[in-house]
């Protein structure tokens, strides 16, 4: 089975759609930022929305066609998808949501698929449960379940996993990937949190303001990304722009200035020749941050900085510094270490940054090297 | 107490109940899904009836069955007999009077639904008729029976609009709601005091049944 879609969908007159995208057997992520067109594109799939234009495909059936006029309604497409809301019909019970997309079958059969189902995704005890008695860990696992019964040709997941915690999430996980191992049918998984992405993907589709940024396996896109906004999505809080220095084959790096004054940073050295314009990506949590000059470290990079702001968010410290040339960095810190520092806004502080922490993107190629 | 009027104003309030309900769904419907910008006034429309004053209703409706009227005239041609003071042109004003008050519950319910739930019945295989049986109409059930019965308690109780459209022949136009007027201008007084009184307790039950079964408060207000 292999889903080949080119969608056009006008959503205003700023924003449009325009994708061109293909998935074969296993889990394909959407990944993209809120509002970057990734549950258009899935409802355009599902045919709860109709495109302007294009073509959508699933092996040899034709789901949708702008030239043609084809235009299936959902309920002939065969497509199985899970709502971020997950949708459970709330005056059935769990059986009965399972049941419901099986209405045309006769009754052993239904009962049998029910019953692998819920073995499948551990939810026999809920059977005769209404949706509001259930966890949200269970509710998810229903709304999984209710959907893969009907034994779809392709599946659509809307960030069906996003609002539960990391061990449930991975469970479910496990368990979407046992199910598929036997179907080996196209999956689209939407999300926008990248700890998703490496749990899930085979192949990764990074979503931008309705285009396509980049594809490819999610270790290559995500963790070499060659465009700003694919770091940007991956976790790079801090995306510094800058031009190469020099550079230092002997020594494996290459210096680049950040903006016209520095800092300069010592970085991997890349296929780059001196002056190219390039933005350098470093996560928040991968600075060092201290409150003397440092000694004695591998980091190549010690930035002398003050504390321009601080606030807590969630088990971190996120920490709003400045370096003594002007440039922003976001730094995370745990609670803990930031109070044995004694950091205070205005004092000052020294960054240090590994070289390879450091990510390197050449600014001029837009589309990316993974396209 | 008039046992007669009493038994018109329930056939009444059943007919047109019965029939309101099987017009009022698919509009209530249409006017919580649709993106068309002219709702406003399909919903202005509707709800005219409840601030037009009933003579005024039934003096259009009056002149619109009238034997000059194109319906009138086909109504005739038809039955054989005009429309005004006849139960059939009763049952019509009344339609038109009772709307708003079977389409405005039913309208609220239908919009307050997820709308995922539609989508997601839909990806699960069900035609948009399955859906609505399935899935619209369980989830709006109080919608439906406040429609049901804010219909049946307004034509029974409704006035203006009978006096103009049906006037006052016994057994064919007289209302409740008339005779006790009748009665009540003949200085009847004992008779009007217990249709009167057992008007107001059919309306209390009625709507008590109602209020009783709502699981939000005010389900059941017209202007819900």
């Amino acid at each position: 089975m292999t889903l080949a879609a080119t969608i056009v969908k006008r959503i205003s007159a700023s924003f449009t759609i325009d994708v061109d995208l293909r998935a074969s057997a296993g889990i394909t992520i959407l990944f993209g930022a809120s509002g970057s067109g990734k549950s258009t594109i899935l409802r355009c799939i599902a045919g709860l929305m109709t495109p302007d234009e294009g073509r959508i495909t699933l092996d040899d059936a034709v789901l949708y066609d702008g030239g043609a006029r084809v235009n299936a309604p959902p309920q002939h497409r065969r497509v199985g998808m899970v709502f971020q809301q997950l949708a459970l019909f709330p005056h059935l019970t769990v059986a009965g949501n399972i049941c419901y997309g099986l209405s045309d079958l006769p009754q052993a059969e239904r009962n049998s698929r029910l019953a692998e189902t819920t073995r499948m995704f551990r939810i026999e005890g809920l059977l005769d449960r209404k949706p509001a008695r259930l966890s949200g860990g269970e509710r998810q696992r229903v709304a999984l379940a209710r959907t893969l019964v009907t034994e779809p040709s392709l599946l659509l997941l809307d960030e069906p996993l996003t609002a539960l915690d990391f061990d449930i999430q991975s469970r479910i996980i496990d368990d979407l990937r046992r199910w598929n191992e036997q179907r080996r049918i196209p999956v689209l998984y939407v999300t926008h949190t990248h700890r998703e992405v490496y749990a899930l993907g085979e192949q990764v589709i990074v979503i931008d303001n309705g285009r396509v940024l980049a594809t490819g396996v999610p270790h290559a896109v995500l963790e070499h990304p060659t465009h700003p906004l694919v770091a940007n999505l991956a976790g790079f809080e801090n995306l510094l722009e800058g031009h190469v220095l020099e550079r230092d084959e002997i020594g494996g790096t290459m210096q680049v200035r950040i903006g016209s004054s520095g800092p300069d940073l010592e970085v991997p050295i890349a296929d780059l020749p001196s002056g190219s314009a390039v933005t350098v990506g470093i996560r928040a949590g991968d600075i060092l941050i201290a409150n003397e000059p440092p000694h004695g470290l591998s980091a190549l990079n010690i930035i002398e900085a003050s504390l321009a702001a601080s606030r807590r968010e969630g088990p971190a410290m996120v920490a709003d510094v400045r370096t003594t040339t002007g440039t922003r960095l976001v730094v995370h810190v745990t609670p803990r270490a930031f109070e044995r520092l004694g950091l205070h806004a205005g004092g000052r502080v020294w960054l240090a940054v590994k070289s390879y922490s450091c990510r390197i993107a050449r600014n001029d190629t837009i589309r990316g090297g993974f396209r | 107490m008039d046992w007669q009027a009493f038994g018109l104003s329930v056939r009444l309030a059943a007919t047109v109940s019965a029939i309101l309900l099987v017009l009022a769904v698919p509009l209530a419907y249409w006017l919580s899904v649709t993106r068309f910008r002219g709702r406003f006034l399909v919903e202005s429309v509707v709800s005219l009836p409840l601030v037009l004053p009933p003579t005024v209703l039934g003096f259009y409706v009056l002149l619109a069955l009238g034997a000059r009227s194109p319906i009138g005239r086909l109504w005739m041609e038809w039955r054989g007999h005009g429309l005004a003071f006849t139960f059939e042109g009763l049952v019509i004003a009344s339609l038109l009077y009772s709307m708003p008050f079977a389409v405005q519950p039913l309208a609220a319910a239908f919009a307050q639904l997820d709308p995922s739930l539609r989508d997601a019945s839909a990806v699960l295989g069900a035609s948009p008729w399955r859906t609505f049986l399935r899935i619209t109409m369980p989830l709006s059930i109080e919608g439906f029976l406040a429609a049901l019965v804010l219909t049946f308690a307004h034509t029974i109780g409704e006035f203006g609009v009978v006096l103009m459209v049906g006037g006052n022949l016994p057994g064919i136009t007289r209302t409740v709601s008339i005779a006790i007027y009748d009665d009540v201008q003949a200085l009847r007084y004992d008779e009007a005091r217990a249709t009167a009184f057992a008007l107001l307790l059919l309306s209390f039950l009625l709507l008590a049944a109602v209020y009783g079964i709502r699981r939000r408060p005010w389900a059941a207000s017209p202007l819900a």
